[in-house]
């Protein structure tokens, strides 16, 4: 197995772990950290393209990482401030519970 | 080509703009409408004047001037004017006398309140009467035709509150119209066999020498000539409108309305179309005269007619007892004469008479009017009298008409037209009937015109209108004398000037005889003449009657022959029975069929659409509604189907993506393409 | 090579799902936290170390921080009480998972990928910001006003509507 096999298949995995995570679980934040850890995952495969791939622009890899980062974090600073409103509304932040826009 | 011949449509287009003017004119505007209509005439005169002068210096030819007027297919319309002494004469006639009247009119109609009116409907008739004198086409003629006998209505029912008076305008419009259709139906056929109404163009008009002989050859059952036929059937028109018995019924009845009315219309200018009409298609009446074996010659029906019209209308007029009446008859009688005239042949005798006739009659309607105007509108003869002395130039006038009329020799017009038609029946080799019954007219005429004047003029003032009478106005007084001095001067044109003058008219050779030839009937006329006035004159004039409520003598004496003629023949009633009955019937019939025949079926109809409408509605409510709401219901069903599926569990929707992730992944692993 | 790479892999995602199966929150990110220092080692082993030092500061940093944050101001009562549907949707979510990775293992499979063993590609700190200030300057003015309304929303969204003064007026 090459190297870059190898990475694909870590960050295949890592989103799998990720997936299994959001879905299983019910607590708000825990959802929100295990969509964190799907966008690691394929920043994984960036990088591992990025290294092992073949050779272009140098620094396209790590600057669409870098964006993909600054992204997350602002996706996650949004949905955490969403939890707490969340939590103002039904006093839980029971993910399933929040079925407020059904229909 | 003359330019007074391209001027002479002016001649009936004035008075027709200045009836235009009077029909835009308010009440108010009566000098307006006056003047218009009396500046026209006296134009139309003038012009008329000058066409007369342009014509006798080229007597023998017709001048005419053709235009198309509108095509249709391969048919031109074509229309035109003529002018040669006939017309020429007729329109002098007929401008001169109007204007006289027109002025008479402002005098009597003076304290009417729908002057203006009046003035717009005499131009109106003038300019239809000068028309049919100028028209060089049938249809031109026959449009005129019927703009005259419009023109007449309007007349008669001028004062048309009065039910007398909107009855009266009634009758003589549907009795002439019954002539016009004959008249219609002849120039149809007419035009089918000719392909013209042209009276000339060139050889190819109706009167020239081809279509005379395709018309006049004989090809109908019988052995009839085809113009026979079409002559007759124009003959019905004229004797629609020139009062010929059986067609003369309305005539009396129009003296309902104003006086200068009878005297334009039913003395000098209307009623002489009829004759006007005849004469000028007189090549068309004579084309069957080579035929020897035909039962039937169109002027043989004519002379019969107008004899039988000329006895009646004289009959009757002497047991009448309304002034005008007594005028209306005497017009009918002459009318008939100037047919007789026709009809034995002498179309210049007949015209003739016409020229003199318009003169001395509507002499005698004027002077009438200014008789009824003095009484108060008072014209039962019977309540006038003695009017000799105050209304002395009236009376010189009446009793200048009443000797043209009765035909006074040798100095008076009528004298000298009614020998020629004497003359002219005495020649006519057919039968002798017409020139019995016109000499035994000529002791009636004489006869009842004596009576007239001694009853009216003569004796005393018979009742409180006609004691307070007074000589009219100049107005009304000068056109009398006019007239009274071309009741006279006309005269000497039937002297032995007369072939001359003849000559001129047809543009033939002086005739070899003189008029003096028929010497021997000229005595016996002047006798009959005698004979009627002094039996007048002994009856009326010796012992005048002091009451208006005595009996006439004549009534005295033969009370049922009277009732019978002052009755007027009781013609009236016979239509009435007869044919107004069967006027009812087809109409109760009609009235019969038009509401349950057709106006069932219209129902039918609107029942069949009502129907389809309902249909249409249940279709619309049952499966057009039915299926838009079924489709609705089934979005609906399918939306709320499709919101279970909004579960609002955002992991729910997760797993559904992930799920549906691996399924297209795997499509696109080991299905989809390469 | 592979034996570094191994291990990487085995301790992140060992972290990875250890985090995500505890009850205790507090717990659950913190070894979460040990997830993403595993991805930052990754990225230093593949040769980008400003990469690794942009993760750490920003997940192990940042993410984190605010995760916990969020956390404490929640905290309420016992949460993922375990019951018999959320055991199910446990199962559930497991197999989807395996489902998932298995498609995503295949697809690596089966994709002949041929690589030379290189070294890693030459990006110098210099370079990259280069890069992002130069032909990539409009990504990153955009991204930097992302995450400023990013900011202004969470914030917005934390604080709350004002009281009100009647009960059950909008």
């Amino acid at each position: 197995m090459s190297p870059l096999q190898l990475c694909l298949a870590f960050s295949s995995v890592l989103f799998a772990v990720g997936l299994a995570g959001a879905l299983a679980r019910s607590n708000a934040i825990l959802v929100l950290l295990g969509l964190e850890l799907m966008l690691n995952a394929a920043n994984l495969n960036f990088i591992a393209f990025w290294r092992y791939g073949p050779a272009s622009t140098p620094a396209t890899g790590v600057v669409f990482v870098l964006f993909s980062i600054a992204v997350a974090a602002a996706e996650a600073a949004v949905g955490l401030a969403l939890v707490i409103a969340l939590y103002r509304r039904q006093k839980n932040i029971r993910l399933p519970e929040a079925t407020h826009l059904k229909g | 080509m003359k330019p007074i011949l391209s001027l002479l449509w002016l001649i009936p287009a004035l008075p027709l703009a200045a009836a235009a003017l009077g029909a835009v004119t308010p009440r108010s505007g009566r000098r307006r409408a006056a003047a218009a209509a009396i500046a026209a005439m006296a134009g139309s005169l003038i012009l008329s004047v000058l066409a007369l002068r342009a014509a006798l210096l080229n007597p023998s030819a017709h001048l005419y001037l053709n235009f198309d007027w509108f095509t249709l297919g391969s048919a031109t319309v074509r229309l035109g004017w003529l002018l040669d002494p006939v017309n020429g004469l007729m329109c002098v006639m007929v401008s001169l006398v109007g204007l006289l009247i027109f002025i008479f009119s402002l005098g009597y109609m003076d304290k009417d309140e729908n002057f203006a009116r009046f003035f717009c409907f005499l131009s109106l008739f003038a300019a239809a009467m000068l028309g049919v004198v100028v028209s060089n086409s049938l249809l031109l003629l026959f449009v005129s035709w019927e703009l005259v006998g419009l023109a007449s209505y309007l007349l008669i029912g001028f004062w048309f509150q009065r039910p007398a008076a909107a009855a009266a305008a009634k009758k003589a419009f549907i009795t002439t119209r019954i002539g016009d259709l004959g008249f219609l139906l002849g120039l149809i056929w007419l035009y089918d066999s000719t392909g013209t109404l042209l009276l000339y163009d060139g050889g190819g008009g109706v009167l020239e020498t081809h279509a005379l002989g395709l018309l006049g050859a004989g090809g109908l059952p019988f052995g009839l000539a085809a113009s026979t036929a079409i002559a007759l059937l124009i003959f019905c028109g004229a004797a629609g409108k020139s009062g010929q018995f059986p067609l003369h019924v309305w005539l009396p009845d129009a003296m309902e309305g104003p006086t200068p009315v009878s005297a334009l219309i039913h003395a000098a200018t209307m009623v002489a179309a009829g004759v006007f009409l005849v004469a000028r298609v007189f090549p068309l009446f004579e084309a069957d005269q080579a035929l020897r074996s035909v039962p039937l010659h169109a002027l043989t029906v004519v002379a019969f007619i107008g004899a039988i019209t000329a006895l009646l209308g004289a009959l009757i007029a002497v047991a009448q007892e309304d002034l005008k009446r007594v005028l209306a008859f005497s017009t009918v009688s002459q009318l008939g004469y100037m047919m007789l005239a026709l009809g034995v042949g002498s179309w210049t005798a007949a015209l003739f008479h016409l020229l003199t006739h318009a003169f001395f009659k509507a002499l005698l309607f004027l002077a009438a009017g200014s008789v009824i105007h003095a009484a108060h509108h008072e014209q039962d003869i019977r309540r006038l009298g003695g009017l000799r002395g105050p209304m002395r130039l009236t009376f010189a006038t009446f009793a200048v008409g009443m000797m043209a009329l009765a035909g006074v020799p040798f100095v008076f017009s009528g004298f000298w037209s009614k020998e020629a038609i004497l003359h002219a029946a005495s020649q006519w080799d057919v039968s002798s009937v017409p020139l019995v019954a016109a000499l035994a007219g000529v002791v009636l005429t004489a006869f009842y015109m004596t009576r007239l004047v001694c009853e009216v003029f003569l004796g005393h003032a018979r009742s409180e209108e006609s004691s307070h009478a007074h000589e009219s106005p100049p107005v009304m007084t000068v056109p009398l004398v006019v007239l009274a001095f071309g009741a006279v001067a006309l005269g000497f044109l039937g002297t032995p000037a007369w072939p001359w003058i003849q000559s001129r008219m047809t543009g033939q050779p002086v005739a070899a005889h003189s008029i003096l030839e028929g010497g021997g009937l000229m005595a016996l006329s002047i006798v009959l003449v005698a004979l009627g006035i002094g039996a007048g004159a002994a009856l009326y004039g010796l012992r005048p009657r002091t009451d208006s409520a005595a009996p006439d003598p004549l009534a005295a004496s033969m009370p049922r022959v009277f009732a019978f003629l002052a009755n007027r023949m009781k013609l009236d009633e016979l239509y009435a029975a007869t044919l107004g009955r069967l006027n009812s019937f087809l109409a109760a019939l009609s009235d019969v069929l038009d509401r349950r025949l057709w106006d069932g079926a219209v129902r039918l109809l609107a029942r069949l659409g009502q129907l389809t409408g309902s249909l249409d509605r249940e279709a619309d409510i049952r499966g057009l509604n039915a299926g838009f709401d079924a489709v609705s219901s089934g979005v609906r069903r399918a939306g709320r189907a499709y919101s279970g599926a909004q579960t609002g569990a955002a992991q729910g929707y997760l797993r559904a993506l992930a799920l549906a992730f691996v399924v297209l992944a795997l499509i696109a692993m080991w299905g989809g393409g390469r | 090579m592979n034996a570094v790479l191994a291990v990487i892999a085995l301790v992140t995602v060992a972290s990875a799902a250890v985090a995500l199966s505890r009850r205790n929150l507090l717990h659950s990110i913190l070894i979460l936290a040990g997830s993403w220092a595993g991805v930052a080692v990754f990225y230093f082993w593949a040769g980008s170390q400003f990469l690794a030092f942009a993760q750490v500061l920003v997940y192990l940093g940042a993410i984190s921080m605010a995760a916990l944050f969020a956390v404490l101001l929640t905290r309420h009562s016992r949460d993922d009480v375990a019951g018999a549907s959320s055991h199910q949707r446990a199962v559930y979510a497991i197999l989807t998972g395996i489902a998932v990775a298995a498609v995503l293992l295949a697809a690596v499979a089966r994709t002949p990928l041929t690589v030379r063993p290189s070294a890693p590609p030459p990006l110098s700190v210099r370079e990259l910001g280069y890069t992002l200030m130069g032909s990539h300057a409009a990504a990153l003015l955009v991204v930097g006003v992302l995450l400023t309304v990013a900011l202004i929303g969470a914030v917005v969204l934390a604080a709350g509507d004002p009281p009100d003064p009647k009960e059950g007026e909008p």
